[in-house]
């Protein structure tokens, strides 16, 4: 079994599952592997490192601009893969990458699975890398590897086609919580509450995380009232901006605090 | 007939194109999908389509025999004058059929991206016409640039959003014109300028400019008794005006179909956006297709003194037309571009857009026979671009 899977499994944790989205690079270039250490300490369920990109089209302006940073700062895909070489060693919760295709594609799909089983990644985010083609040519590469790709779905997204899409996943469905990019919601509304209670009533095989608009600890009991879990992304960076390191640990408190 | 270099039933020109959009784009770009050709098929559709290219655009537009130009260079050249299009330029004809596309889908606000502001005034122009909001994006460093075309914009009721990420130029304003088509996923359709974007936009954009070759094949039966020239030639930013020019004669062998890329400073300088010398297969803005990029995987900014010309990728189609051979892409310098303008206008009294100057540039050094019967389209007309051509020639 994978990490998430078995995460996903586990009966005696906490229902509400927390998750955090940072890019890798930022705020300086080599904090990765610490800011993966403590978010590991400070509870967190599971970690999505993203991999910056150039031109991130689902990403509001605070994903932008850490990705602009880290890019800056110099990262890139190789140098991710190094300092993820021990990170083994020191975390263990699930991993998950998450980034746009078009590097995955000049790295080479099967390297880029390769590289990730090697350092212990769990599962990737791809979000431009639509289900028909995962389907079609990736995704017995990425069985090979033992990676879960990870799909998402929006208040939009027929009944129809999230029945596909849990069909396709492993792991979890990325429930994004509203029509928007990342970083974007202020609070959750009716319209979110009937779409989070709608998805849970269709029974899916996967359970749901709700990601985009989670900012503190009143979106984080509203998103997990009707899903397993929910992932923090903006927020955290726009912590890490302000506070660095050094502060992860009374963010997450804080989220956890009810 | 044979149509292996049309877009497939799954949105492929042979191994480019696609929809790689995140989900939070599927439903629209779905709706579209699934609605497009039923739509342009309609004859209610068809009928006001074609009476506003005429009334309003001034189609057809003349195919001219360009004659000191063709002694100069001893062949037979001859002008497609999308130059003479309501608002300077081939892009209306795009804009007028999106916007009748999107109000049969219901749509009420309309999105656009622009970079000179070419596509963005032919966009405002379409929803002053019909009546509807439009939003259109535009890099902060473009708008500062272009400073007659926002007003031209906002003249015509349209409001202009600067691009304020990345390198703010046009790559960073389809993002953000993107960016706002999934904030507003109902209400809202997206009018892309140009033969790039997902599976349908390609195809659809194409299918509307297709009007120009349509165009040249009867005038051409009229002026020379024969419908296909031995050569039709375009410029290449993202690849409208040519994916229009060529679209006819796509499946026909006998036509040589020649783009042309703006080489900028030359392909070597680090300062081009000659996309098929410089490009590796890649994702932009929902396409596979070839594109400018670093190693890494990291859309690079191209350069060209024409802004048309300065996109980091080019259409799918015309990827193709490269791969397979089909077509045969040259590349021309800033310094050729500007010349061959600048002839134009000593030759044949036509001011030229500096894009279309890129085309009319190959004629220095692309030889043909004497008897070789050369459409160039000629994309828009160049007063947008006497700025440029004042600092250039010191004029």
């Amino acid at each position: 079994m994978n990490r998430i899977q078995s995460k996903l499994s586990e009966d005696n944790l906490p229902a509400k599952l927390l998750s955090i989205y940072f890019t890798a690079g930022y705020p300086k270039l080599n904090d990765t592997v610490e800011i993966l250490q403590q978010l590991e300490k400070s509870g967190v369920d599971f970690v999505e490192i993203g991999l910056p990109f150039s031109d991130p089209l689902a990403d509001g302006p605070t994903i932008q601009a850490s990705s602009q940073i880290a890019l800056k700062n110099g990262m890139t895909t190789d140098l991710l893969f190094q300092q993820l070489k021990n990170i083994r060693k020191t975390v263990s919760m699930p991993l998950i990458l998450m980034g746009y295709f078009n590097p995955v594609l000049q790295f080479g799909i099967e390297n880029f699975c390769r590289k990730c089983a090697e350092v212990g990644i769990d599962g990737l985010i791809l979000p431009d890398l639509p289900l028909a083609e995962f389907e079609e040519n990736y995704a017995e590469i990425f069985r090979k590897y033992n990676l879960i790709n990870i799909f998402l779905i929006t208040p939009q997204t027929s009944e129809e086609r999230i029945r596909q899409i849990d069909a396709a996943s492993e792991g979890f469905i990325y429930m994004v919580s509203s029509a928007s990019v990342t970083g974007s919601s202020s609070g959750f509304g009716e319209k979110q509450e009937a779409y989070f209670k709608r998805i849970a009533s269709l029974s899916l095989k996967n359970p749901q995380i709700i990601g985009f608009g989670i900012n503190n600890s009143e979106t984080f009991q509203q998103a997990t009232k009707h899903a397993k879990g929910a992932i923090i992304g903006s927020a955290f960076i726009k912590m890490l901006s302000e506070e660095g390191i050094a502060g992860i640990s009374a963010f997450i408190s804080a989220i956890r605090k009810v | 007939m044979n149509k292996k270099y049309n877009v497939n039933e799954k949105g492929y020109y042979g191994d480019f194109g696609g929809a790689y959009i995140p989900e939070m784009l599927y439903p629209n770009v779905e709706e579209l999908r699934q609605n497009y050709l039923k739509i342009m098929a309609e004859e209610s559709f068809q009928k006001e389509f074609r009476q506003l290219l005429k009334d309003y655009v001034g189609r057809p537009t003349p195919l001219y025999f360009a004659k000191r130009l063709s002694e100069k260079y001893s062949t037979k050249i001859y002008l497609k004058r999308e130059d003479l299009c309501h608002t300077g330029a081939h892009k209306v004809n795009n804009t007028i059929g999106q916007i009748l596309m999107a109000k049969r889908l219901g749509k009420t606000r309309i999105i656009a991206e622009t970079g000179a502001g070419q596509h963005g005034v032919a966009t405002a122009t379409v929803c002053a016409l019909m009546g509807l909001e439009c939003i259109v994006f535009m890099g902060e460093i473009d708008i500062k640039r272009q400073a007659p075309n926002v007003a031209r914009m906002k003249m015509l009721g349209a409001k202009v959003v600067p691009a304020t990420s990345g390198s703010k130029t046009l790559k960073d304003a389809t993002n953000e014109a993107i960016r706002d088509w999934i904030n507003n996923p109902l209400d809202t359709h997206y009018i892309i300028g140009s033969v790039v974007g997902p599976h349908p936009y390609p195809d659809m954009v194409a299918r509307f400019q297709s009007v120009i070759s349509e165009e040249i094949k009867k005038q051409l039966n009229e002026k020379e008794g024969r419908k296909n020239p031995d050569f039709v030639v375009a410029c290449v930013g993202g690849g409208s005006n040519a994916a229009g020019a060529f679209y006819h004669y796509l499946n026909e062998p006998e036509v040589g179909i020649i783009a042309v890329e703006a080489a900028g400073k030359g392909i070597d300088s680090g300062e081009s956006a000659a996309t098929s010398a410089l490009g590796k297969v890649g994702i932009i803005h929902g396409s596979k297709t070839l594109l400018m990029q670093t190693a890494d995987g990291q859309i690079t900014e191209p350069y060209s003194i024409s802004a048309g010309l300065d996109y980091p990728g080019v259409g799918p189609m015309h990827a193709n037309l490269f791969a397979s051979g089909r077509g045969e892409f040259i590349s021309i310098t800033d310094d050729e571009a500007m010349r061959a303008g600048l002839e134009l206008c000593k030759l044949e009294g036509i001011i030229p857009a500096i894009e279309s100057s890129h085309a009319l540039a190959i004629f220095e050094t692309r030889k043909f026979k004497k008897d070789d019967v050369v459409v160039v389209n000629l994309s828009g007309r160049g007063d947008k671009d006497l700025d440029t051509y004042i600092k250039y020639f010191n004029l």
